[in-house]
């Protein structure tokens, strides 16, 4: 005998085609998706074409999506899986972060010489450095230090551990506070 | 040191707070680390780093959401009102129950700092073994109760040691177990409380269950998805 909540079950399963349910959990989180995409790609079309294909994406999942969870966090994670694809066919060179990460090697250090360095704000300084790291440690960093996430929503997104999150960001900010300091370092010698 | 990372990323208990506030005290080294953390976050959230959509995206994705799914959704709004009437009438009971719970819940803040604590201070085990046979007999004389120790290897759980933690001020049993590259963490202790059925909780992203059998007292938490760590749960219920 179907045990007594086979019946709901398959009526929840419906709302495959429910546009406008999925509109209302989706569209709030537009910015943070976007601002996701732009990071991974660095790039305003690329970007945008990577949030359209992401939330077509989840439309056709929201029939799994479960409603007792963080939409932002399941929309993150399918902008990111889309942008990683994207990555991958795109900008292969990029997806090279595991390969340090396993060697313990430093963060890529090819900087110019410090002369053009004197010239950059932080801003420009930061942006490029955040440009320049493997893409698993920028949007670490990002989805921490712009989206507030905590480490665990960060890991559930990124399908990684805590522990590699938390070393991401202790990698990603060292690099980034290295090269401030040494751009500082710079202006007063 | 990466307890600083988590202290400015306020992911740090109370308690190992307070710890590490008293150590950058001490500590210059640690105190300028804080400061560059703290300058560079304020550099990063200033604007200019967080991109907005541009302007006109989201017509244009609305205009393509509904191209995509242009097979008839009119007739499920009916299913979806009452579902979603199902689930705010869920919502209030869960409200409900869960005012009751506070000194559960408690506990269960415990429960996570614990865990976060045995992962970042890289004291996870005192005793590395799995085997069960070696794990058991190293808490005796260490706590006042025999812990029962599992080996759920052929469920996918392995043990990987034990630990004397100190939570709800007393000594407590904790088994480390993993599965793929999660950490368990089984806190167990003894309370005159009546058997009671697994329970799941969500604490800060940490999924916990939460029973008591034969008069103890159990609490798994892990970073692992709810779905397994309940049965973990259940495995632990049935093994022997």
């Amino acid at each position: 005998m179907a045990p007594w909540f086979w019946k709901n079950r398959t009526a929840q399963a419906a709302p495959d085609g429910d546009l406008p349910g999925f509109e209302q959990i989706a569209l709030p989180h537009l910015n943070a998706a976007y601002n996701l995409a732009r990071w991974l790609t660095r790039n305003e079309h690329d970007a945008e074409d990577i949030v359209q294909e992401a939330y077509l994406r989840a439309l056709r999942a929201f029939a799994t999506f479960n409603p007792d969870c963080d939409a932002r966090a399941w929309l993150l994670k399918i902008v990111r899986n889309t942008g990683y694809t994207w990555l991958r066919r795109n900008r292969p060179k990029e997806m090279m972060a595991n390969a340090r990460e396993n060697a313990g090697e430093q963060i890529a250090n090819c900087l110019d010489p410090e002369s053009a360095l004197l010239e950059k704000s932080d801003f420009k300084l930061l942006r490029e450095a955040l440009g320049e790291m493997p893409a698993e440690y920028r949007e670490a960093l990002i989805l921490r230090e712009l989206e507030g996430l905590s480490y665990r929503e960060i890991s559930d997104i990124t399908s990684a551990p805590v522990g590699t999150v938390m070393s991401r960001l202790f990698r990603a900010r060292r690099d980034l506070c290295a090269r401030l300091s040494q751009a500082m370092r710079g202006v007063r010698g | 040191m990466r307890l600083l990372d988590a202290y400015v990323d306020g992911e740090l208990d109370i308690v190992a707070t307070l710890e590490l506030e008293r150590h950058l005290d001490d500590c210059q080294a640690c105190r300028i680390q804080r400061g560059e953390y703290e300058a560079l976050r304020q550099k990063l959230q200033a604007r200019g780093f967080l991109f907005e959509a541009p302007q006109g995206l989201e017509n244009r994705l609305r205009a393509r959401l509904r191209t995509a799914s242009k097979p008839a959704w009119g007739y499920r709004v009916p299913a979806l009102a009452a579902s979603l009437a199902a689930l705010a009438l869920l919502a209030g009971i869960g409200v409900f129950v869960l005012r009751g719970l506070n000194s559960t819940q408690l506990v269960a803040q415990e429960i996570v700092s614990c865990h976060i604590r045995s992962l970042m201070a890289n004291h996870l085990t005192d005793v590395l073994s799995s085997d069960q046979h070696t794990v058991k007999p190293w808490f005796s004389g260490k706590v006042d109760f025999a812990p029962a120790v599992k080996d759920l290897g052929a469920e996918g759980f392995t043990l990987e040691g034990g630990r004397l933690d100190y939570l709800s001020s007393r000594p407590v049993a904790a088994l480390v177990y993993s599965r793929r590259q999660h950490t368990i963490n089984l806190f167990l202790w003894p309370s005159g409380n009546a058997d009671s059925a697994p329970r799941a909780f969500t604490i800060r992203g940490y999924n916990l269950v939460h029973w008591t059998r034969g008069q103890m007292t159990y609490w798994a938490v892990s970073d692992l998805n709810a779905q397994e760590l309940k049965a973990f749960a259940q495995d632990q219920l049935v093994s022997r």
